[in-house]
Protein backbone atom coordinates (compact mmCIF):
# COMPACT_ATOMS: atom_id res chain seq x y z
CA UNK A 1 0.00 0.00 0.00
CA UNK A 2 2.59 2.27 0.68
CA UNK A 3 4.34 1.25 -1.79
CA UNK A 4 1.20 2.62 -4.60
CA UNK A 5 1.19 5.50 -2.73
CA UNK A 6 4.72 7.01 -3.07
CA UNK A 7 4.23 5.59 -6.94
CA UNK A 8 0.88 7.74 -7.43
CA UNK A 9 2.89 10.79 -5.10
CA UNK A 10 5.46 9.93 -7.50
CA UNK A 11 3.39 10.24 -10.65
CA UNK A 12 1.46 13.19 -9.46
CA UNK A 13 5.04 15.27 -8.65
CA UNK A 14 5.94 14.10 -12.86
CA UNK A 15 2.85 15.07 -13.97
CA UNK A 16 2.38 18.40 -12.13
CA UNK A 17 6.12 18.79 -13.29
CA UNK A 18 5.41 18.49 -16.80
CA UNK A 19 2.01 20.56 -16.32
CA UNK A 20 3.98 23.62 -15.00
CA UNK A 21 6.91 23.59 -17.53
CA UNK A 22 4.50 23.05 -20.74
CA UNK A 23 5.62 20.88 -23.92
CA UNK A 24 9.26 20.48 -24.78
CA UNK A 25 10.57 19.31 -27.75
CA UNK A 26 9.33 15.90 -28.87
CA UNK A 27 6.06 16.46 -27.23
CA UNK A 28 2.92 15.88 -28.74
CA UNK A 29 0.94 19.21 -29.07
CA UNK A 30 -2.99 19.37 -28.41
CA UNK A 31 -5.23 21.21 -30.70
CA UNK A 32 -6.91 24.50 -29.60
CA UNK A 33 -10.49 26.09 -30.30
CA UNK A 34 -9.73 30.08 -30.20
CA UNK A 35 -11.42 33.07 -30.95
CA UNK A 36 -10.15 34.77 -34.61
CA UNK A 37 -10.34 38.42 -35.21
CA UNK A 38 -12.59 37.70 -37.95
CA UNK A 39 -15.13 36.51 -35.50
CA UNK A 40 -14.83 32.70 -36.19
CA UNK A 41 -13.26 29.76 -34.39
CA UNK A 42 -9.93 28.42 -35.70
CA UNK A 43 -8.40 25.02 -34.80
CA UNK A 44 -5.47 23.29 -35.87
CA UNK A 45 -8.22 20.79 -37.44
CA UNK A 46 -9.60 23.22 -39.38
CA UNK A 47 -6.01 22.69 -41.60
CA UNK A 48 -6.13 19.01 -42.79
CA UNK A 49 -3.28 19.59 -45.55
CA UNK A 50 -0.98 21.24 -43.41
CA UNK A 51 1.92 19.43 -42.68
CA UNK A 52 2.60 21.09 -39.70
CA UNK A 53 2.49 25.32 -37.60
CA UNK A 54 4.44 28.05 -36.62
CA UNK A 55 2.06 28.66 -33.49
CA UNK A 56 3.65 32.03 -32.30
CA UNK A 57 2.60 33.66 -28.40
CA UNK A 58 2.47 37.36 -29.27
CA UNK A 59 0.70 40.20 -28.76
CA UNK A 60 -0.29 43.92 -29.27
CA UNK A 61 1.99 46.26 -26.85
CA UNK A 62 4.95 44.39 -26.56
CA UNK A 63 7.59 46.01 -28.12
CA UNK A 64 9.39 42.94 -29.17
CA UNK A 65 6.27 41.41 -30.71
CA UNK A 66 6.06 44.49 -32.74
CA UNK A 67 9.66 44.57 -33.57
CA UNK A 68 9.30 40.96 -35.12
CA UNK A 69 5.46 41.80 -36.80
CA UNK A 70 6.67 42.02 -40.51
CA UNK A 71 8.48 38.90 -39.89
CA UNK A 72 5.93 36.85 -39.03
CA UNK A 73 3.60 38.24 -41.77
CA UNK A 74 6.86 37.01 -44.00
CA UNK A 75 7.05 33.61 -42.23
CA UNK A 76 3.35 33.43 -43.33
CA UNK A 77 3.44 34.23 -46.51
CA UNK A 78 6.67 31.68 -47.16
CA UNK A 79 5.76 28.70 -45.21
CA UNK A 80 1.60 28.98 -45.22
CA UNK A 81 2.15 27.64 -48.99
CA UNK A 82 4.46 25.01 -48.40
CA UNK A 83 2.17 23.66 -46.10
CA UNK A 84 3.67 25.17 -42.59
CA UNK A 85 1.28 28.24 -41.66
CA UNK A 86 1.33 30.28 -39.24
CA UNK A 87 -0.92 30.36 -36.33
CA UNK A 88 -0.55 33.65 -33.90
CA UNK A 89 -1.99 33.35 -30.20
CA UNK A 90 -2.59 36.64 -27.74
CA UNK A 91 -2.49 34.65 -24.26
CA UNK A 92 -2.80 38.05 -22.46
CA UNK A 93 -5.09 39.18 -20.10
CA UNK A 94 -6.55 42.43 -21.52
CA UNK A 95 -8.14 43.77 -17.89
CA UNK A 96 -4.49 44.14 -17.05
CA UNK A 97 -3.03 45.26 -20.70
CA UNK A 98 -5.79 47.28 -22.41
CA UNK A 99 -3.82 47.28 -25.69
CA UNK A 100 -4.06 43.79 -25.73
CA UNK A 101 -7.80 43.31 -25.81
CA UNK A 102 -9.99 41.65 -28.61
CA UNK A 103 -10.97 44.75 -30.20
CA UNK A 104 -7.35 46.39 -30.61
CA UNK A 105 -6.70 42.87 -31.98
CA UNK A 106 -9.11 42.91 -34.40
CA UNK A 107 -7.80 46.76 -35.35
CA UNK A 108 -4.26 45.39 -34.88
CA UNK A 109 -4.70 42.60 -37.73
CA UNK A 110 -6.47 45.13 -39.63
CA UNK A 111 -3.79 47.58 -40.15
CA UNK A 112 -1.15 45.48 -40.76
CA UNK A 113 -3.09 43.09 -42.62
CA UNK A 114 -1.77 39.85 -41.34
CA UNK A 115 -2.25 37.26 -43.38
CA UNK A 116 -2.86 34.53 -41.01
CA UNK A 117 -5.45 33.98 -37.88
CA UNK A 118 -4.61 35.87 -34.88
CA UNK A 119 -6.44 33.91 -31.98
CA UNK A 120 -7.30 35.08 -28.48
CA UNK A 121 -6.20 32.48 -25.77
CA UNK A 122 -9.66 34.28 -23.79
CA UNK A 123 -9.11 32.07 -20.61
CA UNK A 124 -5.57 31.78 -20.79
CA UNK A 125 -5.36 27.58 -20.76
CA UNK A 126 -3.48 27.60 -24.19
CA UNK A 127 -0.29 29.31 -23.46
CA UNK A 128 0.10 27.62 -19.90
CA UNK A 129 -0.26 24.08 -21.89
CA UNK A 130 2.36 25.05 -24.03
CA UNK A 131 4.34 26.61 -21.58
CA UNK A 132 4.99 29.52 -23.33
CA UNK A 133 6.57 32.61 -20.60
CA UNK A 134 6.88 35.49 -23.14
CA UNK A 135 5.46 37.45 -25.84
CA UNK A 136 7.25 36.73 -29.27
CA UNK A 137 7.18 32.40 -28.09
CA UNK A 138 7.45 30.25 -31.24
CA UNK A 139 6.39 26.61 -31.22
CA UNK A 140 6.98 24.46 -34.79
CA UNK A 141 4.85 21.45 -34.52
CA UNK A 142 4.89 19.18 -37.40
CA UNK A 143 2.48 16.83 -38.29
CA UNK A 144 3.50 12.98 -37.74
CA UNK A 145 1.61 9.89 -38.16
CA UNK A 146 -1.26 11.98 -37.13
CA UNK A 147 0.25 13.84 -34.12
CA UNK A 148 1.56 17.01 -33.88
CA UNK A 149 4.75 16.79 -32.56
CA UNK A 150 6.95 20.04 -31.19
CA UNK A 151 9.81 20.57 -33.01
CA UNK A 152 11.23 23.29 -32.03
CA UNK A 153 10.89 26.38 -29.39
CA UNK A 154 12.16 29.08 -29.11
CA UNK A 155 13.17 32.42 -30.80
CA UNK A 156 12.38 33.51 -34.51
CA UNK A 157 15.93 34.59 -35.25
CA UNK A 158 19.02 35.76 -33.45
CA UNK A 159 18.37 39.50 -33.60
CA UNK A 160 15.40 41.24 -31.88
CA UNK A 161 16.33 44.69 -33.09
CA UNK A 162 17.09 44.35 -36.82
CA UNK A 163 15.88 41.74 -38.72
CA UNK A 164 18.56 42.42 -41.25
CA UNK A 165 21.30 41.89 -38.72
CA UNK A 166 19.56 38.47 -38.00
CA UNK A 167 22.70 35.34 -38.56
CA UNK A 168 20.67 32.74 -37.12
CA UNK A 169 17.07 32.68 -38.52
CA UNK A 170 16.16 30.20 -36.23
CA UNK A 171 12.28 28.98 -37.23
CA UNK A 172 13.15 29.32 -41.03
CA UNK A 173 15.85 26.90 -40.90
CA UNK A 174 14.08 24.74 -38.88
CA UNK A 175 11.01 24.54 -40.84
CA UNK A 176 13.47 23.93 -43.71
CA UNK A 177 15.09 21.35 -41.45
CA UNK A 178 11.64 19.34 -41.31
CA UNK A 179 10.67 19.74 -44.83
CA UNK A 180 13.89 18.26 -45.92
CA UNK A 181 13.01 15.41 -43.15
CA UNK A 182 15.54 16.59 -41.07
CA UNK A 183 15.31 18.03 -37.00
CA UNK A 184 15.87 21.33 -36.71
CA UNK A 185 19.23 22.45 -35.24
CA UNK A 186 18.88 24.35 -32.56
CA UNK A 187 15.84 22.90 -31.63
CA UNK A 188 15.37 25.13 -28.53
CA UNK A 189 16.69 28.57 -27.78
CA UNK A 190 15.83 31.82 -25.59
CA UNK A 191 15.11 34.65 -26.17
CA UNK A 192 14.10 37.83 -24.06
CA UNK A 193 10.75 38.98 -24.32
CA UNK A 194 7.61 40.70 -22.32
CA UNK A 195 6.28 38.35 -19.10
CA UNK A 196 2.88 36.94 -20.73
CA UNK A 197 -0.20 39.12 -18.43
CA UNK A 198 -2.16 36.35 -15.73
CA UNK A 199 -4.50 37.42 -14.00
CA UNK A 200 -3.93 36.87 -10.37
CA UNK B 1 26.18 93.56 -4.66
CA UNK B 2 28.62 90.63 -3.51
CA UNK B 3 25.93 88.84 -1.48
CA UNK B 4 23.69 89.15 -4.80
CA UNK B 5 26.68 87.68 -6.91
CA UNK B 6 27.18 84.71 -4.45
CA UNK B 7 23.51 84.12 -4.49
CA UNK B 8 23.16 83.93 -8.00
CA UNK B 9 26.35 81.43 -7.89
CA UNK B 10 24.80 79.42 -5.66
CA UNK B 11 21.03 79.58 -7.31
CA UNK B 12 23.15 78.05 -10.63
CA UNK B 13 25.02 75.64 -9.13
CA UNK B 14 22.12 74.19 -7.29
CA UNK B 15 20.18 74.22 -10.32
CA UNK B 16 23.13 72.71 -12.14
CA UNK B 17 22.97 70.03 -9.76
CA UNK B 18 19.06 69.08 -10.22
CA UNK B 19 19.60 69.13 -13.93
CA UNK B 20 22.14 67.19 -13.95
CA UNK B 21 21.63 63.62 -15.46
CA UNK B 22 22.57 60.39 -14.92
CA UNK B 23 24.76 59.18 -18.10
CA UNK B 24 23.92 55.43 -19.37
CA UNK B 25 26.74 53.24 -20.59
CA UNK B 26 25.30 51.19 -23.59
CA UNK B 27 27.26 47.87 -22.96
CA UNK B 28 27.54 44.52 -25.44
CA UNK B 29 27.17 41.22 -22.74
CA UNK B 30 31.20 40.98 -23.19
CA UNK B 31 31.61 43.77 -21.49
CA UNK B 32 28.96 43.46 -19.13
CA UNK B 33 29.32 40.09 -18.24
CA UNK B 34 32.07 40.97 -15.14
CA UNK B 35 29.33 42.74 -13.55
CA UNK B 36 27.66 39.55 -12.28
CA UNK B 37 30.43 38.15 -11.01
CA UNK B 38 32.27 40.21 -9.33
CA UNK B 39 34.55 39.35 -6.26
CA UNK B 40 34.57 41.22 -3.29
CA UNK B 41 32.46 41.60 -0.21
CA UNK B 42 29.38 43.98 -1.83
CA UNK B 43 26.36 43.10 -2.51
CA UNK B 44 25.10 43.62 -5.78
CA UNK B 45 21.29 43.61 -7.27
CA UNK B 46 21.11 43.34 -10.65
CA UNK B 47 17.53 43.74 -12.31
CA UNK B 48 17.40 43.21 -16.03
CA UNK B 49 14.41 45.52 -17.07
CA UNK B 50 12.74 47.84 -19.77
CA UNK B 51 10.73 51.18 -20.12
CA UNK B 52 7.97 49.32 -22.12
CA UNK B 53 7.74 46.74 -19.61
CA UNK B 54 5.06 46.84 -17.35
CA UNK B 55 5.60 44.25 -14.33
CA UNK B 56 8.93 46.49 -14.53
CA UNK B 57 8.07 49.88 -14.08
CA UNK B 58 5.97 48.96 -11.34
CA UNK B 59 8.67 47.19 -9.27
CA UNK B 60 11.21 49.93 -10.11
CA UNK B 61 10.53 52.22 -7.00
CA UNK B 62 11.03 48.58 -4.87
CA UNK B 63 14.24 48.71 -6.10
CA UNK B 64 15.03 52.82 -5.55
CA UNK B 65 13.78 52.43 -2.35
CA UNK B 66 16.31 49.60 -1.24
CA UNK B 67 18.66 51.72 -3.04
CA UNK B 68 18.47 54.27 -1.18
CA UNK B 69 18.38 52.83 2.05
CA UNK B 70 21.23 50.43 1.67
CA UNK B 71 23.84 52.58 -0.80
CA UNK B 72 25.87 53.79 1.48
CA UNK B 73 26.66 50.19 2.67
CA UNK B 74 28.74 47.82 0.91
CA UNK B 75 25.56 47.22 -1.77
CA UNK B 76 25.71 48.26 -5.50
CA UNK B 77 22.29 47.93 -7.63
CA UNK B 78 22.75 47.61 -10.86
CA UNK B 79 19.41 48.54 -13.59
CA UNK B 80 20.10 46.86 -16.45
CA UNK B 81 17.91 48.22 -19.46
CA UNK B 82 16.70 45.76 -22.40
CA UNK B 83 15.34 48.94 -24.38
CA UNK B 84 16.63 49.26 -28.07
CA UNK B 85 19.66 50.96 -28.59
CA UNK B 86 17.81 53.36 -30.89
CA UNK B 87 15.51 54.41 -27.71
CA UNK B 88 17.72 55.55 -25.55
CA UNK B 89 17.48 59.51 -25.92
CA UNK B 90 13.75 59.17 -27.42
CA UNK B 91 12.40 56.86 -24.27
CA UNK B 92 14.78 55.35 -21.77
CA UNK B 93 16.80 59.40 -21.23
CA UNK B 94 13.04 60.88 -20.77
CA UNK B 95 12.23 58.06 -18.77
CA UNK B 96 15.15 58.10 -15.65
CA UNK B 97 14.45 61.67 -15.84
CA UNK B 98 10.74 61.67 -15.48
CA UNK B 99 11.13 59.09 -12.68
CA UNK B 100 13.87 60.31 -10.97
CA UNK B 101 15.98 56.85 -10.74
CA UNK B 102 19.11 57.05 -8.87
CA UNK B 103 20.48 53.46 -8.93
CA UNK B 104 22.86 53.03 -11.71
CA UNK B 105 21.18 52.17 -15.31
CA UNK B 106 23.19 50.67 -18.00
CA UNK B 107 21.65 49.70 -21.54
CA UNK B 108 22.16 46.03 -22.36
CA UNK B 109 22.62 46.14 -26.02
CA UNK B 110 22.97 42.35 -27.04
CA UNK B 111 20.52 41.51 -29.13
CA UNK B 112 21.60 37.69 -29.99
CA UNK B 113 19.73 36.75 -26.63
CA UNK B 114 19.99 33.65 -26.93
CA UNK B 115 23.56 33.54 -26.69
CA UNK B 116 23.81 35.20 -23.02
CA UNK B 117 20.69 34.29 -21.47
CA UNK B 118 21.63 30.66 -19.67
CA UNK B 119 25.26 33.35 -18.67
CA UNK B 120 22.98 35.30 -16.75
CA UNK B 121 21.21 32.13 -15.12
CA UNK B 122 20.62 28.76 -17.14
CA UNK B 123 16.77 28.71 -15.26
CA UNK B 124 16.16 31.64 -16.76
CA UNK B 125 13.48 32.18 -19.96
CA UNK B 126 14.52 35.54 -21.03
CA UNK B 127 11.03 36.92 -19.58
CA UNK B 128 11.96 39.96 -17.70
CA UNK B 129 11.65 41.46 -15.14
CA UNK B 130 14.47 39.00 -13.72
CA UNK B 131 16.66 39.70 -11.21
CA UNK B 132 20.00 38.32 -9.93
CA UNK B 133 21.24 39.24 -5.79
CA UNK B 134 24.92 37.97 -5.25
CA UNK B 135 27.64 38.37 -2.94
CA UNK B 136 31.35 36.89 -3.59
CA UNK B 137 29.40 32.70 -4.40
CA UNK B 138 25.92 33.45 -3.01
CA UNK B 139 23.41 34.25 -5.41
CA UNK B 140 19.69 34.37 -6.19
CA UNK B 141 18.14 34.37 -9.16
CA UNK B 142 14.13 35.30 -9.73
CA UNK B 143 12.69 35.19 -12.86
CA UNK B 144 9.18 37.85 -12.20
CA UNK B 145 8.58 40.47 -9.69
CA UNK B 146 9.95 41.43 -6.30
CA UNK B 147 8.14 43.37 -3.80
CA UNK B 148 10.02 45.83 -1.66
CA UNK B 149 9.63 43.45 1.80
CA UNK B 150 11.33 40.43 -0.06
CA UNK B 151 14.10 42.49 -1.75
CA UNK B 152 15.07 43.82 1.93
CA UNK B 153 15.31 40.16 3.08
CA UNK B 154 17.25 38.79 0.83
CA UNK B 155 19.82 41.62 0.80
CA UNK B 156 19.71 42.48 4.49
CA UNK B 157 21.08 39.10 5.63
CA UNK B 158 24.05 39.14 2.88
CA UNK B 159 25.26 42.95 3.81
CA UNK B 160 28.70 42.93 5.41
Amino acid sequence: MKQILSILSLVLFFSLGSFAQGYQVGDKAADFKLLNVDGKMVSMADYPDAKGFIVIFTCNHCPYSIAYEDRKIALAKKFAPLGYPVIAINPNDSTLVEADSYSNMQIRAKEKGFPYPYLLDADQSVFKRFGATRTPHVYLLNKEAGDLVVRYIGAIDNNYEDANAATEKYVESAVANLMAGKQPDPAFTKAIGCTIKVKK
Amino acid sequence: MKKLLLLLFFAFTATGLLAQKQSVPVMNFESFQPLLHQQNDTVYVINFWATWCIPCVKELPDFEQLNTKYKNKKFKMRLVSLDFKSALQSRLMPFIEKNQLKAEVILLHAPDANAWIDLVDPSWSGAIPATVIYQGDKRIFREGSYTYEELESIVKPLIK
